[in-house]
């Protein structure tokens, strides 16, 4: 692809990089124990968390496994486990 | 708006940017956007944030972002705020998004210049306290003590020799209309600060304690965690100061000593090595006594 | 026509920025430059310019500032010298490869240690390697015009890049000579108001400043070089659209000065190029066959039109106001680098005039020529360039 004038670019442009690849471990919600505080959400560094009707989902194309979202979790509802390689 | 609403809305600062695991500027990118909403120009120096933000063709900045240099952050501001008059667009709003290396020391003059002038843009250090996108070199934010990869913990030294420049004093002593410490321990706070002064037209200044986990050395699950020890200890008072007065202070609703805060991290560590760091602490200690002297938050350990 | 007025350098300058609608324009002093500064700061404060005019605390600022500026969309104009224009260099390196387009005054002085504010030009010729596009001018007349032009040149969207106007400090910023301003209904229909290519805009969110790894990176620079290349017509086109207007042509990348027959051809940049010109005209009465290559555009290098020029003498005869410690004179060492190996090529001998200030009058060109005569009977070789007036008694 061509060079831009300036080095100039779009923005956003970063979603093409799918930061997951960088796990070693992965979060899975326990959703019985989760109480939709939106805390884990908030916590994310990376915007992996989603939230689609009242469920929360981890986006794994860039969630990064730095387990942030569980150890902040209130209700414990957020478990780390290993990544399969 | 709903919480499920302001959850699900789609970050103004998007995934995939290439910050270390746990990241604590990164997460405060994204409350800081969240609070400004879209009409801004951000302008952000060389650093950390600049480096992981911006491999070319893969940014993740949903508005308008520019890197010029290490030192210029304040002037580019300055140069964006003068066009954005003579085109007569007063709906857009300017910031700088930096590091403690860019605000504390090569781009101090220009900081200090651009807080003269008065211009409109609001300032928000991200401050890791040290040079992270090179490894940990030291910086003027630096805490005392601390070890860093250019005053590092050796026979004849127990770290950096000199006390954090206190910065935010400095910047109010500019007569600027609005200066906040917060955290990123804090994110709801965080936001509030930034629409406060988004409310106030500038210069205005925010410095935002950001914990490093890669560097400071502590698990990438801990970032929160430790940022809040740092708050709990008084070592990182939070406040407001408006017309160069303190109007708001957040209380500590339980203090720590700082070794609580100190111990949980590598940069520290030997300080609390057998047969030394006890003069060292107390001198710690001392600094977040005398904040929570100076700005009335509980004295209770 | 405008109007004519007798007016100082520094004030023609202000002018020609006014006439050219600069929408930010920032300030920082330093001599010489500061009469251009406080002129413009004059003029705004009077509501005569429109303009926002920021005050700033160093040249890096300065800079800095017209660089936010320009990629916020606006048009926008400072001006240095010496000490200043080295504090700027690292903007305008950055600012060339950001493809910004600005324009800024480069008031020639000479640069410490020891400090000095007499005129050489070894400030503006010591950023040759940045990008930036430099134009030199010999009278505040050229000034006047050649930064007009140089706002279109900047903002044409083959070029983009920061444009810098040299001018000798005090010579030519502080003499007084007749200008003749244009009309402003002119100087609109010639440079229309900036349209930039893209610009931050918060309802087209981009990034400016990305960083690069070694699979892009030479090619990013060799993208400045290439429209620097490429803009070499361009900007004698536009430099022939103002001539067409003002009635006074400069002759493009360079002036040929009675150098059809001439078998020693002199070179110069800057006011020096107006002495040599009357030097020119009294060796010729004497005889000599002398002519002199007025260079304008300095960067991009125009080798192609001084070849044409130079092709059919004995000697060039480079006279130049800078050096290169431990190397040579920057617009020799341009000249041969280009000419080196081309079949026909006369000798080239690099002089070195008026650093510091030191006067060099009709007398010196003289002198220079005179010199050359001599280096070319003796086999045409200089291998150190000759440092003209230079006071041995006194060296350590």
């Amino acid at each position: 692809m061509k060079i831009t004038v300036g080095a100039v670019v779009k923005g956003g442009t970063s979603v093409n990089y799918k930061t997951g690849g960088w796990r070693d471990e992965k979060p899975i919600i326990h959703l019985d124990n989760c109480k939709t505080c939106g805390q884990c959400e908030m916590v994310c560094p990376d915007s992996a968390i989603r939230v689609v009707n009242k469920i929360y989902v981890i986006d794994y194309d860039y969630c990064k496994g730095c387990g942030l979202c569980s150890f902040e979790c209130p209700t414990k509802a957020i478990e780390m486990i290993p990544e399969e390689k | 708006m709903n919480l499920e609403q302001a959850l699900t809305q789609e970050d103004l600062f998007a995934p995939g940017h290439r910050a270390c695991h746990g990241c604590g500027m990164a997460l405060a990118v994204r409350h800081i956007l969240k609070a400004t909403g879209k009409n801004v120009i951000v302008v952000t120096p060389t650093g950390c944030l600049e480096t992981f933000a911006s491999p070319y063709g893969y940014s993740p900045w949903r508005v308008p972002w520019i890197h010029h240099l290490f030192e210029n952050g304040p002037s580019i501001a300055t140069g964006i705020v003068a066009a954005l008059r003579a085109q007569k667009r007063d709906d857009v709003r300017v910031l700088v998004i930096a590091g403690d290396g860019a605000t504390f020391d090569i781009g101090f003059g220009a900081l200090s210049g651009m807080l003269e002038r008065g211009d409109d843009v609001l300032y928000i250090c991200l401050d890791n306290e040290a040079y992270m996108n090179t490894g940990g070199q030291r910086s003027a934010a630096s805490p005392i003590y601390s070890s860093t990869t250019t005053n590092p913990v050796g026979k004849n030294s127990s770290g950096k020799a000199q006390n954090k420049k206190d910065l935010p004093f400095i910047v109010a002593a500019h007569g600027v209309p609005y200066v906040a410490m917060a955290s990123v321990a804090f994110l709801k706070d965080l936001g509030d600060k930034v629409k406060r002064a988004m409310k106030l037209r500038g210069p205005n200044y925010i410095q935002v304690h950001t914990a490093c986990p890669s560097v400071w050395g502590f698990a990438s699950d801990k970032t929160l965690e430790i940022a809040r020890l740092a708050v709990n200890s008084g070592l990182v008072p939070l406040f407001e100061m408006e017309g160069g007065k303190i109007t708001k202070v957040r209380k500590i609703k339980k203090r720590v000593p700082v070794s609580d805060y100190l111990k949980a991290q590598k940069r520290f560590a030997h300080l609390f090595k057998k047969g030394r760091g006890k003069a060292e602490l107390a001198v710690i200690q001392a600094i977040a006594d005398q904040n929570i002297e100076k700005l009335g938050l509980p004295a209770r350990v | 026509m405008g109007q004519d007025k007798v007016i100082e350098g520094s004030e023609a300058v202000a002018f020609s920025v006014k006439a050219c609608r600069a929408q930010v324009i920032s300030a920082y002093p330093i001599s010489p430059q500061t009469h251009i500064v406080e002129r413009l700061a004059e003029m705004v404060s009077d509501g005569e310019l429109d303009s926002e005019y920021v005050s700033v605390e160093s040249e890096f600022s300065a800079a800095s500032v017209v660089s936010g500026a320009s990629a916020a969309g606006s048009r926008a104009y400072t001006a240095s010298s010496s000490q200043g224009l080295l504090l700027m260099t690292e903007v305008l390196y950055a600012s060339a490869g950001m493809r910004l387009p600005f324009v800024i005054t480069g008031v020639n002085r000479a640069i410490s240690v020891p400090i000095s504010i007499q005129v050489d030009q070894q400030d503006t010729i010591s950023l040759r390697d940045s990008g930036i596009i430099q134009f030199y001018v010999e009278s505040s007349q050229e000034a006047y015009d050649t930064h007009i032009a140089a706002f279109k040149i900047a903002e044409d969207p083959e070029i983009l890049l920061p444009v810098m106007v040299c001018m000798d400090g005090w010579i030519l910023t502080h003499s007084y000579e007749r200008v003749s301003l244009l009309q402003q209904e002119l100087i609109d229909r010639f440079l229309p108001p900036f349209r930039p290519i893209h610009f931050l805009d918060v309802n087209n969110p981009k990034t400016w400043g990305s960083y690069t790894e070694a699979d892009v990176l030479m090619e990013f620079k060799y993208a400045i070089h290439d429209a620097m290349l490429r803009g070499k017509k361009r900007i004698k086109e536009i430099f022939g659209e103002l001539a067409n207007i003002t009635g006074r042509n400069y002759g493009g990348l360079i002036e040929a000065y009675r150098t059809e027959d001439a078998e020693i051809i002199l070179v110069a940049l800057g006011s020096l190029a107006g002495t040599t010109k009357d030097a020119v005209d009294e060796l010729r009465s004497n005889g000599q066959k002398v002519g002199l290559v007025k260079i304008r555009c300095y960067r991009p290098f125009p080798y192609e039109d001084i070849w044409e020029t130079i092709k059919k003498a004995k000697v060039v005869v480079v006279m130049e106001a800078n050096f290169s410690m431990g190397s040579e004179g920057a617009v020799g060492m341009d000249l041969k680098a280009k000419l080196f190996g081309k079949s026909g090529s006369p000798p080239i001998v690099d002089f070195i005039t008026g650093l510091g200030g030191r006067e060099v009058n009709k007398g010196t060109v003289a002198k220079v020529v005179q010199k050359a005569c001599e280096i070319l009977a003796s086999g045409g070789y200089l291998l150190e360039p000759y440092w003209v007036d230079l006071n041995r008694d006194i060296l350590p």
